[in-house]
């Protein structure tokens, strides 16, 4: 059973892929580009879509996503919590 | 696959210029928003022909006024339309589109209102509709191989599940249908900020790639100009945002999961422009669905793959809308919308190649005359990109 999606293992988080992750549940990742499997405590409750960090990340840190950079941390983020426009920004516009 | 490409072919009309339409429309076509409720009421009249209203073509100038010719001059020399009538307020711009549909050598005939009024109008268009109906009704579909087919691609409501499952989807079906000589499109310029330098990289050649980054660097001038404070809600969008995409970057990388890992950009077109050869082809173009496969199908694409993460539900009059999803919960709350449904991906139940072949089964169908879900639903959405004020 897969509860989130990697692309990368060089990414800083996750994509949740079911329904009803909630905070405090041991939940099961796919790294796809490598097929190797991780597991993390989730931090939040993380709604189906919505990433979560597999990395601690820190204010001024940049997050990576397909190997790629995605944006800007804006808050700090622990590991296994949810985020988002809460927490990330782009370095764009 | 089970089916062998080099060999495959789809059933399509194959039309007096030579190119292979997937759909035998007749389109009732109006010039101007004031001659959508003619074309209406010839529809109503003749119900196998289709009018195709829009609320544009009036006091436009310029390079605006030329998209606007080319876009519907376009969508009527489309192969999927067998058959065109055209009604405008005046017969200037009336003939002009007619004599640029009419360089296909398709059947097509226009009307100007002013001096008959509608009524007269609406019958004698609604006589020469029902002969085109009738004509049209009457052509046969013939084999075709795969590198007659064009096929575009845009997504729509994507969210994170669209990056890791529909869009790689698409991708590995372009990837496969790329070395039989398809003729394959993408574009949305805004949505490739924070990916551009990987398309630049995968263009074909240094000319290729300046043509690229010059359509790219315009289009983020015109963010620049108009913009706000920023795109809040608008890239991503509000849906994007509920689906857990988080920034432009974000949703840029997904999207350009759509043109595979091995196919080439091979030439950048601009709006409506209908590529000259085959390959893959980046027009440049607005990142809004309706507009984005309008302008899709005025360049003369047949089937488009639409892949979705939170489900949108765009059609086209014309062209073919076959909608990939791996989202389980759309799936589950909106599966009527959806072609293809590919959330075994993120269930590591199928792989992108399983999906690949599950897409591309899917087209052959629809190129060979099944209704797509949007077709059956009924979704007829026809938006002409503009690029300024009317004068």
């Amino acid at each position: 059973m897969i509860d989130f999606v990697v692309h990368d293992e060089g990414d800083s988080v996750g994509v949740v892929v079911v329904e009803g992750v909630k905070a405090g549940e041991e939940i099961t990742g796919w790294v796809m580009d490598q097929n190797v499997d991780i597991k993390f405590k989730a931090a939040s409750n993380i709604p189906i879509g919505h990433k979560l960090a597999i990395k601690p990340m820190q204010q001024g840190d940049t997050v990576i996503k397909y190997g790629t950079d995605i944006g800007k941390v804006v808050s700090d983020i622990g590991v296994g919590e949810h985020a988002h426009v809460h927490n990330i920004k782009t370095k764009r516009w | 696959m089970s089916q062998d490409l080099s060999t495959a072919t789809f059933s399509g009309y194959r039309r007096e210029n030579g190119r292979v339409g997937v759909r035998n429309h007749v389109i009732i076509l109006p010039v101007d928003d004031l001659s959508n409720a003619a074309c209406e009421a010839v529809a109503n009249n003749i119900p196998d022909a289709m009018a195709i209203p829009h609320p544009y073509g009036r006091l436009q100038f310029g390079e605006d006024l030329e998209l606007h010719f080319r876009t519907l001059i376009g969508t009527g020399a489309n192969p999927n339309v067998a058959a065109v009538v055209v009604i405008g307020i005046e017969n200037g711009w009336t003939q002009k589109i007619v004599d640029g549909i009419a360089a296909t050598g398709k059947p097509v005939t226009g009307f100007g209102i002013e001096q008959h009024g509608d009524h007269e109008t609406i019958m004698e268009a609604s006589k020469v509709a029902k002969e085109y109906v009738q004509w049209a009704s009457e052509l046969t579909r013939e084999a075709a191989p795969l590198s007659e087919l064009w096929v575009s691609t845009k997504c729509g409501e994507s969210d994170t599940t669209s990056g890791c499952g529909s869009n790689p989807t698409v991708g590995n079906a372009f990837d496969k249908l790329y070395p039989h000589g398809a003729t394959l499109l993408f574009g949305e310029t805004s949505e490739i900020t924070g990916g551009e330098h990987l398309v630049a990289e995968r263009c074909r050649n240094d000319e290729v790639r300046e043509r690229f980054m010059f359509m790219f660097n315009r289009y983020q001038d015109l963010i620049e100009r108009f913009k706000t404070s920023d795109l809040s809600d608008s890239q991503p969008t509000k849906g994007n945002i509920e689906g857990g995409l988080t920034t432009i970057e974000e949703k840029a990388l997904g999207n350009i999961q759509k043109i595979g890992k091995e196919c080439l950009v091979d030439g950048v077109l601009d709006k409506a422009e209908a590529p000259t050869g085959p390959g893959l082809w980046f027009m440049d173009s607005s990142s809004a669905a309706a507009e984005m496969v309008t302008l899709s199908a005025a360049a003369g694409y047949v089937v488009h793959f639409f892949p979705t993460g939170q489900g949108n539900i765009i059609g086209n009059p014309i062209l073919p809308v076959i909608k990939i999803c791996a989202n389980p919960r759309t799936v589950r709350t909106m599966g009527e919308h959806v072609d293809v449904d590919v959330s075994g991906l993120l269930r590591r139940e199928m792989s992108p190649s399983d999906a690949g072949d599950k897409l591309l089964e899917s087209m052959f169908s629809t190129a060979n005359g099944r209704l797509t879900s949007a077709e059956a639903l009924g979704h007829r959405e026809f938006v002409l990109t503009r690029l300024y004020e009317s004068a």
